[in-house]
């Protein structure tokens, strides 16, 4: 019972999480980082 | 073993890995072009580590897009990657790794190479599994949240340090691209970088420069860790995923009280050892059930000769299942043999 308590509320704080973020503009950043070539990912900066 | 109790997802598991990351890594133009996407849907993350300077990559790498929001000017927390991490973590836990994850995909692949003597039991394993907490503390939060460029940014540490994804995913495919698009590479230090500036800061238009990238020491570092988790991944069951990966770390907080789960029925097992003999990440399966580290592979299901264990969403029909379970268990207990 606690188990699921605990599985239900994670999904609600999850979801709460994701609507600030977007709201805040975060996906703007997510964005812009992820359609341009990382070079720390690629290894060359 | 009664391949009825076994349910389809666990049988097909493979098939369900190779799918995914074909779709996430869809965009196949990227490949030939030398480019990456650049269109909408990588406003969202992709739930397993799959490094976004992928050329197929068509979603965000959750990791990499947590540093980039905890290391910009504008934020230093991000409520929406942890909010998605924590979605797909409560839902699934590292499940993820085991049905979705392409990097996960990749080291089980390579883990299927024949070799002599494989090893994922050894002394000192469990306290290296703390490694990759290390990783999510330190390069993908603490640092990027404290250490700044003088524009306010800071580096994704763990892209730039260790991450081998980003090098198999994005570093060699982009480095053979530029190499084949343009002359030969040359080795050396960061000096080209400033030439690279035009075709990588600007979306749009031409990614890979003609002049083929400069590569240098970090790529050299970067491509040896790289190397060295090909070949581990040889011998030892999926060790970036035991002991580097800070995804692998958040999910693996969540897998006790995820929804999908691995379920024991302690009635009907009858303590034989063949689950733990058969798990990979070298857990008791019926000590440790739904421990922070098993990905949910199902390999310990396959192998219960009374179908103790079990894979789902939920607690399942359990009760349901206890008849069957308990007359296999006492056949089994009788000197009855395995299930064929
Ligand atoms: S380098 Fe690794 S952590 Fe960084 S974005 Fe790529 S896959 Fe993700
Ligand atoms: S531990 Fe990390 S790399 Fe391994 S399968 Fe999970 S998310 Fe992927
Ligand atoms: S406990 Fe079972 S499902 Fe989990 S990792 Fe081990 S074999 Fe796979």
């Amino acid at each position: 019972m606690l188990r699921k308590r605990a599985w239900a509320g994670l999904m609600v704080i999850g979801a709460a999480l994701v609507i600030v973020g977007v709201a805040r503009g975060e996906t703007v950043v997510v964005l812009q980082k992820a359609i341009r070539i990382c070079l720390e990912c690629i290894g060359i900066g | 073993m009664d391949k009825g109790t076994v349910r389809k997802h666990i049988k097909y598991r493979y098939i369900i890995q190779l799918f995914f990351a074909a779709v996430t890594n869809s965009y196949v133009t990227g490949f030939a072009a030398g480019k990456i996407y650049q269109g909408n849907l990588k406003l969202l993350c992709h739930p397993g580590l799959n490094c976004y300077s992928c050329p197929g990559a068509v979603l965000s790498c959750p990791i990499g897009a947590l540093q980039a929001v905890i290391g910009s000017r504008a934020f230093s927390f991000s409520a929406y990657v942890f909010g998605t991490i924590l979605v797909f973590g409560a839902l699934m836990g590292r499940a993820v790794c085991g049905f979705l994850c392409p990097f996960g995909l990749i080291q089980e692949g390579l883990y299927k190479i024949p070799f002599p003597k494989k090893i994922n039991r050894f002394r000192g394993d469990r306290p290296l599994r703390r490694l990759k907490y290390v990783m999510l503390l330190l390069l993908v939060v603490i640092l990027p949240m404290t250490i700044n460029n003088a524009a306010g940014n800071a580096t994704p540490y763990f892209c730039k340090l260790v991450c081998p994804a980003g090098t198999l995913e994005g570093g060699v495919p982009l480095v053979l691209l530029s190499r084949s698009g343009g002359t030969a590479l040359s080795a050396g230090g960061f000096e080209g970088l400033s030439g690279l500036s035009e075709s990588i800061v600007r979306p749009g238009v031409i990614n890979v420069p003609t002049t083929g990238y400069q590569i240098g020491l970090l790529f050299w570092w970067k491509f040896s860790i790289l190397a060295a988790v090909i070949l581990l991944s040889i011998i030892n069951y999926r060790p970036f995923c035991k002991y580097l990966c800070p995804l692998g770390a958040l999910y693996g907080m969540l897998n006790p009280v995820a929804l999908y789960r691995l379920r024991l029925d302690g009635d009907a097992c009858i303590h034989c050892g063949k689950c733990s003999k058969a798990c990979k990440m070298a857990l008791d399966p019926v000590r440790e059930t739904n421990h922070s580290e098993c990905v949910r592979c199902g390999d310990c299901v396959k192998v219960c000769p009374t179908g103790a264990l079990d894979m789902g969403f939920g607690d399942g029909k359990l009760t349901k299942l206890n008849e069957t379970r308990h007359h296999n268990a006492a056949t089994a207990r009788a000197g009855g043999k395995e299930r064929q």
